[in-house]
C-alpha cells in the first residue's frame, strides 16, 4: 500500500508520538487510574498499525526492527515469569508485592511487581495485534 | 524414602536418554541405561536382611490428602520379590538387547519405554495406595503397547499394540471401579488399612461386585483365560521385551494383584472357586494350543499363558487358608501359596532364559518356525544349553528349579482334596486331573522346544542365512538366568528363607509368624502322589512326544477351531461400524446443526428448568432510574441490532456492528466503567478496521439461499434463545441468594497498594485469569499467523504396512 | 435500568443467534461479535447499575461500582477480540483455499 498523502505522513509522525505517549501513560498509571496493561498495549498498538497504514512495511521495519511475534512471546513469558518469581520467593504462585519508596526526584513512589506482570500483558497485546493486522496485509 | 526414589529414578533416566542418546547415537546408550535396573537392583539387595527379618517400610508423601490419596510407598516381602524381578530380570533384559537391537532402530525411544515401564512397574508393586496403584498399573498398558508398537511400520505390531491396549486397559478400568468400591465401603484407599478393617465389611453387597471388578483387571492383565488372546499378539515386540514384560514382569501384574488382594478377598468361597478354576483352566488351554504352535516364540507365549493359570491356580488354592483362620490343618493350605510365590520366582528365570534362546536364534538364522529348524546343536553348542535347562525346568525335571516347585504344586493340589470348606466334592478330584493332563502337555511342548530346534535334520537350505553360534554379550545374560535354574534347584532354602518367607507374611498377615507357614523345600519327598504323578507325567509326556504327529488332530476338530480371536476381532469391527454409524448419525458436519442442538438443549434444559421450578421472580424496585438519553441509546441499539438482519451488504452490516459497540462504550461510561469504556472503543476501532482489512479479500456477501422453512426455524430458536436469557436474568436479578463479594476488593488499596479496583482484580486479585487470558491472546496471534503464512503442504506418503 | 438493559441484551442475542444459524461465514462471525456484546452487557446488569462512584479509590466515595463485572468483561472483550480475529482470518484463509464462504458447500468429505 503506497500513498501519497503528504499531509497524513507530516501529521502521522507527530501524532504517532502522542498516541505512544499516551500509551505508556496509560500503562504506567493503570494501578491507581483508569488504563493498565491491556489498554496501553492496544493503544500503543494501535500506533504503530497507524504507522504502517501510513508508510509502507518495509519502511516501518527499517525503522522499527522487532519481530512483533517475539514481543508477544516475551510479554507471555514475563507475565508468566512473574509468577513463577512469587513462588521462588515463597508465596503462591502470581502473588503481587509492592512497597512505597523514596525517590529524589520523584517523591514518594509506590513500587509494584504488578507493574513487570502488567508490562507482560501490555507487551503481549501489542506484539499480537500488530501481527495479526500486519499477517493479514502482507498476505495479498 | 528410598523406595519412593526407587520409582521415580526410571522415569528421571527416561528423560535424559534423548540426551544422552544425542550423544552416544549407537547401540552403547545400552550400557548407561543398564546402570539404572543394576543401581536398584543393588539397593533392593540391601534391604533384604531387614526385610526378611520381618520389617516393613511405609513412606507417605502427601498428594491430595483431601481425597485421601497419598503417595504412599510400602516395601514388604511381596514387594520385595517384585522389585528384585523387575529390577534383576531388567537389568539382564537391557544387557541382552544391547546385543539384540542393531543401531538402525530408534534405540532412544526404546529405552525410553523401557525405562518408563521400569518405573511405572516399580510403582505398581511398590504403591500402597490403590489411586496410585492404578495409574501406575495404566501406566505399564501404555508402555507395553509403545513396545509392542515398536516396529510400528508392521501391521500386525500395531493390532498386537492395540489389542493388548484394549484388552489390559478395559481390565483396569474394571479394576479402578473395583478400587473405588472398596473406597466406599472402607474410606480408604490404602491397601495396608482395608487389610485391617476389611472384616466387618465382607456381608455388605458391594463387597462382591468389588471383588470381581479387581480380579478381572488382573485376570485381563495377567492374560487369563478368556482374557488371554492378547499375549501371542503381543510377540510382534522385540524379543527383549516379550521377556521382559510378557513373561517376567508385566504379565505378573495381575499375579501381584492377586496375591497382596489375597488377605482381602481371600477367605471367601467366590475367590477361592474364580481365581482356582480361572487358573486350572488357563494352564490347560495355554498348554494344549503351544503344543500345536509352530512359530517358537507363540510357543512361548502359549506356555506363558499355562505357567500364569498355574501360579493363578496356586493364589486361589492358598486363599482356602485364610478361610479357616489359623490351626495346625489349615496351615497346610497356605503352602499352595509357597509354591506360587516359589514358581513365580523360578518362572521369570527359566522363561526369561527361554525367550532370550528364541531371540538369540532368531537374530542369527532369520527364523523361528521350528519346521525350518533342526540340528542345531553342533552347531549352537551353548544356545542348546541353556534352552535345554530351561525347557527341562519348566517340564519339572530334577535337577532344575522348575522340579520343585512343581512337586509343590502336585501336592498342594492333592492336599486340597481334604479341603473341608465350600463343598469341594467332585471338583475337588477334577483339579488334579486337569492340572496333570496340563502337566502332561507341557512336557511335550518342552520336549518340543528342545528337540525339534536342536536334534533331527539341519536344513540349511531352508534357512536364510548360515547357522551359527550367537555373539556372547547375548549369550551372557540368559546364561546368567540358567545358572539361576541350577543353583535355585540345589539351594532352594536361601531363597525360601530370605524372599519367600517375608512375602508370606505379606500374604497371611493373620498367620505372622506361624508355625509351618514356611516349609523346608527338599529334593526327595519319598513316594508321595506328587513324584507318583510326576513320574506318570514323564512317562505319557514322552510318549506323546514320540508319537505327536499320530494324534495331532484333533487340533483340526470343529470345537478346536472356534477361536476367541474371531470373536474378538469380530466385535472390533462391529464396534467400529456401529460407532461410526452413531458418530454420522449426528455429525452430520453442518455448523447450522450443531449450534441447533446447542441451543435447543439450552432451551430445553434452562427454559425447561425454569417452567418446573417455577423459578420467575420479577423484582424491578431495585432498578436505578433512566434516563431520557440512556432510553434513547437502548432504542439505537436494538434497531441496529435487528438492522443487522436485513442488511443488503456487509459494510452496512459492520457498521450496525460499529454502532452497537460505540454505544456500549457510552453505557460503560454511564456505569462508571472508564477501563471498560476506554478498552472497548479501542478493541471496536481494531476490530472493525480487521473485518474490513478482510472484506477486501473476501467476496461480498449473497442473499441468503436457505428455504424459508429453515428460516423459520432459525427464528424461532432465536427468539426462544433471547427470551430465556433476558427471563432467566430478570429471575437472577429478582434473587439476590448471597451477599456481593465485591466489598473485599475495596480493601485493594492496603492489600496490593493500588487504587484502580478494576485493575487490582486483574493484576492481583485474579491475576491467574488475566496469566491465561495473555496465553490465550498469544495463542491466536500464533493461530492468525501460522493460518496466513504457512499454506497447507502435500502430505508425506504414509508409512503403512510392511 | 436494569430491565431495560436485560431486554437489550436479550434482543442482542436473538440476533446472535439468528446471524450463527445462517450459512454465510462472515453472518456467523458477526453473529460470536454481537453476542459477546450482549454477555458484556448482561454481566455489567448483574453487578447492579449506577449504585455508586467510579471503582478508583482515589475518588474517596462512599460506594463504589461492584468492580468485579467489570474486571470480568476487561477479560471479556479481549478474549472476544482474539477470537473475532481468529475467526476473520479463519473465514479468509478458507475462502482463498476453496473459494466459498457458504458453509453448507464447505462441509468436507463424506468418509472422513
Amino acid at each position: 500500500m503506497k500513498t501519497n498523502d503528504v499531509i497524513l505522513r507530516t501529521v502521522t509522525k507527530i501524532v504517532v508520538f502522542i498516541i505512544l505517549t499516551f500509551g505508556v501513560e496509560l500503562f504506567l498509571s493503570g494501578h491507581n487510574n483508569p488504563g493498565g496493561g491491556f489498554i496501553g498495549g492496544l493503544v500503543l498498538s494501535s500506533a504503530f498499525v497507524l504507522l504502517y497504514l501510513v508508510f509502507d512495511v518495509e519502511t516501518v521495519h527499517k525503522g522499527i526492527p522487532f519481530d512483533f511475534k517475539k514481543i508477544a512471546a516475551f510479554g507471555v513469558l514475563l507475565a508468566v515469569g512473574t509468577g513463577v518469581g512469587a513462588v521462588i520467593f515463597g508465596s503462591s504462585f502470581l502473588t503481587q508485592t509492592f512497597r512505597e519508596l523514596h525517590l529524589p526526584v520523584f517523591g514518594n513512589t509506590e513500587l509494584a511487581t504488578v507493574v513487570l506482570f502488567e508490562a507482560g500483558v501490555a507487551l503481549t497485546v501489542v506484539g499480537v495485534v500488530v501481527t495479526i493486522i500486519l499477517s493479514i496485509s502482507e498476505d495479498v | 524414602m528410598t523406595i519412593t526414589l526407587v520409582i521415580f529414578i526410571p522415569f528421571l533416566a527416561a528423560i535424559l536418554v534423548p540426551f544422552i542418546y544425542k550423544r552416544v547415537p549407537n547401540r552403547n546408550i545400552g550400557w548407561f541405561i543398564l546402570c539404572v535396573p543394576l543401581a536398584l537392583f543393588i539397593v533392593l539387595l540391601r534391604f533384604i536382611p531387614a526385610v526378611s527379618s520381618g520389617e516393613t517400610y511405609i513412606h507417605t508423601i502427601p498428594w491430595i490428602p483431601s481425597a485421601g490419596i497419598n503417595f504412599t510407598t510400602h516395601l514388604d516381602g511381596l514387594s520385595m520379590i517384585f522389585g528384585l524381578l523387575i529390577t534383576g530380570v531388567g537389568s539382564l533384559v537391557i544387557l541382552y538387547s544391547i546385543y539384540y537391537l542393531s543401531a538402525r532402530e530408534s534405540l532412544g525411544n526404546f529405552y525410553v519405554y523401557l525405562l518408563m515401564f521400569m518405573g511405572s512397574m516399580l510403582g505398581v508393586i511398590f504403591s500402597d495406595n490403590l489411586m496410585v496403584l492404578y495409574v501406575f498399573w495404566e501406566l505399564t498398558s501404555i508402555s507395553s503397547f509403545l513396545l509392542i508398537a515398536f516396529w510400528y511400520h508392521r501391521k500386525k505390531s500395531r493390532y498386537g499394540a492395540q489389542k493388548s491396549l484394549l484388552i489390559t486397559v478395559s481390565g483396569g478400568v474394571a479394576m479402578f471401579a473395583g478400587f473405588i468400591m472398596l473406597h466406599i465401603l472402607t474410606g480408604t484407599f490404602s491397601v495396608q488399612e482395608i487389610i485391617k478393617s476389611i472384616g466387618d465389611y465382607t456381608d455388605s453387597g458391594l463387597f462382591l461386585f468389588a471383588m470381581i471388578l479387581v480380579l478381572l483387571g488382573a485376570f485381563t492383565k495377567s492374560a487369563q483365560f478368556p482374557f488371554h488372546i492378547w499375549l501371542p499378539d503381543a510377540m510382534e515386540a522385540p524379543t527383549p521385551v516379550s521377556a521382559y514384560l510378557h513373561s517376567a514382569t508385566m504379565v505378573k501384574a495381575g499375579i501381584y494383584l492377586v496375591a497382596r488382594f489375597t488377605p482381602v478377598f481371600g477367605g471367601e468361597a467366590v475367590w477361592f472357586y474364580s481365581v482356582t478354576c480361572v487358573g486350572i483352566f488357563t494352564l490347560f488351554w495355554g498348554s494344549l494350543n503351544a503344543v500345536r504352535q509352530t512359530d517358537l516364540k507363540a510357543l512361548l507365549a502359549y506356555s506363558t499363558i499355562s505357567q500364569l493359570g498355574l501360579i493363578m491356580s496356586l493364589f486361589g488354592l492358598g486363599s482356602a487358608a485364610l478361610n479357616e483362620g489359623y490351626s495346625a490343618d489349615s496351615v497346610i493350605y497356605t503352602q499352595a501359596t509357597f509354591a506360587a510365590l516359589f514358581h513365580l520366582i523360578n518362572h521369570s528365570t527359566f522363561k526369561g532364559a527361554l525367550f532370550m534362546v528364541v531371540g538369540i536364534i532368531d537374530h542369527e538364522l532369520g527364523t523361528r518356525d521350528i519346521r525350518r529348524l533342526g540340528g542345531l546343536m553342533s552347531l549352537m553348542p551353548v544356545t542348546f544349553t541353556i534352552a535345554l535347562i530351561g525347557s527341562f525346568s519348566m517340564a519339572g525335571l530334577p535337577p532344575f528349579n522348575g522340579f520343585l516347585s512343581k512337586e509343590m504344586f502336585f501336592e498342594s493340589i492333592v492336599n486340597a482334596r481334604s479341603l473341608g470348606i465350600f463343598e469341594m466334592g467332585t471338583w475337588g478330584n477334577l483339579f488334579p486331573i486337569i492340572a496333570w493332563v496340563a502337566s502332561v502337555l507341557t512336557f511335550v511342548y518342552c520336549m518340543i522346544i528342545v528337540f525339534k530346534t536342536f536334534l533331527g535334520e539341519h536344513q540349511p537350505a531352508r534357512l536364510d542365512r548360515k547357522a551359527h553360534e550367537g555373539p556372547r554379550g547375548m549369550l551372557l545374560a540368559p546364561m546368567i538366568l540358567a545358572f539361576f535354574v541350577v543353583a535355585i534347584f540345589f539351594f532352594p532354602n536361601i531363597v525360601g528363607k530370605y524372599l519367600l518367607s517375608p512375602a508370606m507374611e505379606a500374604v497371611y498377615p493373620p498367620f505372622k509368624g506361624a508355625q509351618g507357614l514356611v516349609p523346608q523345600i527338599t529334593v526327595w519327598h519319598g513316594f508321595k502322589p506328587a513324584l507318583l504323578m510326576t513320574i506318570g507325567v514323564i512317562v505319557v509326556g514322552a510318549l506323546l512326544y514320540v508319537f505327536l504327529r499320530f494324534w495331532k488332530g484333533i487340533f483340526t476338530i470343529e470345537p478346536m477351531r472356534w477361536s476367541l480371536d474371531s470373536l474378538y476381532n469380530k466385535f472390533l469391527v462391529q464396534t467400529e461400524k456401529g460407532s461410526s454409524y452413531l458418530t454420522s448419525f449426528y455429525m452430520t458436519g453442518y455448523l447450522r446443526d450443531y449450534l441447533l442442538y446447542i441451543f435447543t438443549f439450552f432451551i430445553i434444559t434452562i427454559g425447561g428448568g425454569l417452567l418446573l421450578t417455577n423459578g420467575f421472580s420479577f423484582d424491578m424496585s431495585g432498578d436505578a432510574p433512566i434516563t431520557i438519553n440512556e432510553y434513547i441509546i437502548v432504542f439505537v441499539m436494538m434497531g441496529a441490532g435487528i438492522a443487522i438482519l436485513f442488511a443488503k451488504s456487509r459494510i452496512t452490516a459492520i457498521l450496525l456492528n460499529g454502532v452497537l459497540g460505540y454505544s456500549i462504550a457510552i453505557f460503560f461510561v454511564v456505569f462508571r466503567a472508564p477501563d471498560l469504556a476506554l478498552t472497548q472503543i479501542i478493541v471496536e476501532t481494531v476490530t472493525t478496521s480487521l473485518f474490513l482489512l478482510c472484506f477486501h479479500f473476501l467476496p461480498e456477501w449473497k442473499k441468503e439461499k436457505s428455504s424459508l422453512p429453515a428460516k423459520a426455524v432459525n427464528g424461532i430458536i432465536a427468539i426462544l434463545v433471547g427470551t430465556v436469557v433476558t427471563v432467566l436474568a430478570l429471575s437472577v436479578q429478582g434473587h439476590k441468594l448471597f451477599t456481593s463479594i465485591s466489598i473485599y476488593f475495596e480493601d485493594a488499596d492496603e492489600l496490593t497498594g493500588g487504587k484502580n479496583i478494576v485493575n487490582t482484580i486483574l493484576g492481583d486479585f485474579r491475576a491467574f485469569d488475566t496469566m491465561l487470558e495473555v496465553v490465550v491472546l498469544f495463542i491466536a496471534g500464533i493461530g492468525v499467523y501460522t493460518l496466513v503464512k504457512l499454506k497447507a503442504g502435500m502430505e508425506g506418503p504414509d508409512v503403512e504396512d510392511e | 435500568m436494569e430491565t431495560l438493559i436485560t431486554i437489550l441484551a436479550g434482543v442482542l442475542v436473538t440476533v446472535a443467534v439468528y446471524l450463527l444459524l445462517s450459512r454465510n461465514l462472515i453472518r456467523v462471525i458477526l453473529g460470536t461479535a454481537i453476542l459477546s456484546h450482549a454477555v458484556h452487557l448482561l454481566i455489567m446488569t448483574m453487578g447492579g447499575l449506577k449504585k455508586g462512584s467510579v471503582p478508583l479509590l482515589g475518588e474517596h466515595a462512599e460506594k463504589y461500582t461492584d468492580a468485579l463485572p467489570q474486571a470480568l468483561i476487561l477479560t471479556a472483550i479481549v478474549i472476544s477480540f482474539a477470537v473475532t480475529a481468529f475467526l476473520l482470518v479463519l473465514a479468509y484463509r478458507t475462502y482463498k483455499e476453496t473459494g466459498s464462504d457458504d458453509l453448507d458447500t464447505l462441509r468436507g468429505f463424506k468418509n472422513e
